[in-house]
């Protein structure tokens, strides 16, 4: 893994920006879907799929390459783009999510689109099927192996007793080669995780069940490549970046906005949110890149 | 001329001229022998009994010292097989290895033994992981808990997946005896068999579990094998023909009257009923259905066409089991009376094995007296 230049982080941004247009792109089409998640993990992603991953979106079923699980499966939308964006798929296939017959799934489904690594949807369940694929291979390579697991989860999602069954099996087994990415942005369904079931401290709950905590912002790639670099290093153990992220973020209207969790933008919202993006927040004048 | 003698003669006899299964269909060959047993304890009468010699079963079916085994002991030993045969087959348990008899397994193959402690939820998906990196993971609790607790991760992580997990619910049915209700599955097959990309196998015998969890290890889907805990009479050899998919008839009198199709453990009593049926002039016909998704559909038409009516047995509510997958099946295809000998909609409770058989109406008596009815009604 290179280094993050500046020049690099340029790029990461365009590309993340892409990535948050083609979201809200997809989900007018749809008409349904979630917005929030995915808008506010598309730069862990960007990061993710086009640094950190040893993969090869020409050759996805590559025996050598690092797994990514997602957990929660309900921000699919940034996990469809952003395997778009990266060479999986052809980008004009995104507008087919939730149709019938499309391989973009409402939630994925990985008999429809086999280069997926795990269906999921119902929530809770990622991380033991990460832990899963950690166990198999330490079986064929010992703990010398040169391949990562990545889980993305959501907070929410850790109401689920199971996801803290994975989380002890994965200490006992010190799975070093397993970092878990929590996308730490305080909203569920009926609201703020803290009033609907408090997760505080994260910190000290995850490190009590044996793992390496690291917590960083969610939209600075250079924190989080530095996070990633951290976890990968740490061996006595494995490792989550609670990655704090804003809901929604890129488009002023729906960050930090809980009701913006489970719906999709209508024609106006998402034009709004498209002109948004497109002048970079305002930045530039023209919407034409 | 003692009884034993008869029948090894006979059995010898019969098993060397008939070897194959298509020499009877061809030939139209009698492929089912007689023998004459004393019914034990009692002077008379001598019995004919019309065992299928192609099935190869044990020759002391019917005696009272007869070889008694746990189910889930014949899947202990075949988990051993299967990790010998493919070094990708690994085990999951969640805190019960030895009494799901995984400790053999852990005992031959540590290095590919997960202890995933009381957490079936876990179970399952770390299992849909590894499978998902070439594994062929089988994973062991109760029945009750898996898969009574863990049923979504096994629908969502396995079957949705498709990935080749298979579950052994170990303790099934209400044999479980003194534990109690809270530890008998009667709900497992129901709760498979629904899902799709499953398969389901509920072997009669130690022996038969053994094959099916040999053969489990090499398909691709998803495989349910229901074990039950107590002692069970062998009925099959290890000769007996084993396939997944495949019912086979046990038994069957010249003149049936009536099909009894039955599961797991009450087999044998389903063929205890054959024999007093038989002893009252009664013919039957009797399918031991191991795999009970995908349906044999070909083997069970072909029972029923002779009797136009079916009883079928099973320690399982009668909602969603072995006999509610008869019925949709005969419905559509030879609709034809039908009785089910299961629990009728209640729980389970403490006793030794053979009182609760007796309780809820599930041993050998109930099952000829349903055989009677299921004639009476076929006749009517």
């Amino acid at each position: 893994m290179n280094s993050l230049t500046d020049t690099k982080i340029q790029e990461l941004e365009l590309q993340a920006n892409a990535i948050r247009q083609s979201i809200i792109e997809m989900l007018l089409e749809a008409k349904s879907g979630h917005t929030a998640g995915p808008l506010g993990m598309a730069d862990v992603f960007t990061l993710l799929f086009f640094h950190i991953l040893s993969h090869d979106p020409k050759n996805p079923t590559l025996d050598s390459r690092d797994r990514f699980v997602l957990s929660n499966g309900h921000i699919c939308p940034v996990l469809y783009a952003t395997m778009a964006h990266s060479g999986y798929f052809p980008v004009e296939e995104l507008k087919t999510l939730r149709k019938f017959g499309s391989r973009l799934q409402g939630h994925p489904h990985r008999e429809f689109l086999p280069s997926l690594e795990n269906s999921s949807g119902p929530l809770g369940s990622g991380l033991s099927q990460a832990v899963g694929m950690a166990l198999a291979d330490r079986i064929d390579n010992g703990r010398s192996s040169s391949k990562y697991f990545y889980c993305a989860m959501g907070d929410g999602e850790l109401n689920e007793g199971q996801n803290w069954e994975a989380i002890m099996l994965a200490g006992k087994e010190k799975l070093h080669n397993l970092v878990a990415i929590v996308d730490r942005n305080n909203i569920q369904i009926d609201g703020f995780t803290e009033d609907v079931m408090p997760l505080d401290s994260l910190k000290a709950k995850w490190e009590s069940f044996n793992w390496h905590v690291i917590e960083c912002g969610g939209h600075d790639f250079r924190a989080l490549d530095e996070a990633i670099s951290q976890a990968k290093a740490v061996f006595e153990r494995p490792s989550v970046i609670i990655a704090h992220t804003i809901p929604g973020k890129g488009v002023k209207e729906f960050e930090r906005m809980y009701e913006w969790h489970g719906k999709a933008p209508n024609k106006e919202e998402a034009d709004m949110a498209l002109k948004e993006l497109r002048t970079l927040g305002g930045k530039i004048m023209s919407e034409h890149q | 001329m003692s009884s034993k003698f008869l029948l090894e003669k006979v059995g010898m006899r019969t098993f060397g001229a008939f070897q194959s299964r298509s020499a009877t269909a061809r030939g139209g060959v009698e492929k089912f022998f007689s023998r004459k047993i004393f019914v034990t304890g009692e002077p008379k009468p001598f019995q004919t009994i019309m065992l299928n010699i192609h099935a190869k079963l044990n020759t002391k079916i019917f005696d009272t010292d007869v070889e008694q085994v746990p189910i889930r002991k014949g899947f202990g030993e075949g988990l051993v097989i299967a990790g010998e045969k493919n070094k990708q087959v690994v085990g999951l348990c969640a805190d019960l290895t030895e009494s799901t008899q995984m400790h053999f397994f852990k005992q031959q193959f540590p290095e590919r033994f997960i202890e995933i402690g009381v957490a079936e939820q876990n179970l399952a998906s770390v299992a849909s992981g590894m499978a998902a990196m070439g594994k062929i993971p089988f994973i062991s609790s109760y029945a009750m808990f898996s898969p009574g607790r863990n049923w979504e991760q096994i629908r969502t992580t396995i079957c949705y997946n498709d990935v080749p997990v298979k579950i052994a619910g170990s303790h099934a049915g209400v044999s479980v005896g003194p534990d109690g209700g809270t530890h008998q599955a009667i709900e497992d097959i129901a709760l498979t068999r629904i899902i799709p990309n499953m398969v389901v196998i509920s072997p009669c015998d130690a022996i038969e579990a053994k094959k099916a969890t040999i053969l489990a290890a090499e398909t691709k889907t998803p495989v349910y094998i229901r074990l039950s805990r107590e002692k069970t009479p062998l009925i099959t050899t290890s000769e007996t023909p084993f396939e997944i998919g495949k019912a086979q008839i046990f038994y069957e009198s010249k003149n049936p009257q009536v099909t009894i199709i039955a599961t797991g453990a009450l087999v044998h009593k389903a063929l205890l009923a054959a024999t007093s049926l038989e002893a009252e002039g009664i013919g039957s016909i009797v399918v031991n259905l191991a795999t009970i998704k995908p349906l044999d559909s070909e083997t069970i038409l072909s029972a029923i066409a002779k009797t136009n009516n079916v009883v079928t047995v099973e320690e399982h509510q009668i909602a969603g089991g072995l006999g509610s997958a008869i019925a949709e099946f005969l419905s559509q295809h030879k609709p034809v009376p039908q009785e089910f000998v299961g629990v009728r909609d209640l729980f389970g409770q403490s006793g030794t094995q053979n009182e609760l058989i007796e309780h809820y109406n599930l041993g050998d008596r109930s099952i000829a007296e349903s055989a009677k009815k299921v004639i009476t009604r076929t006749h009517s």
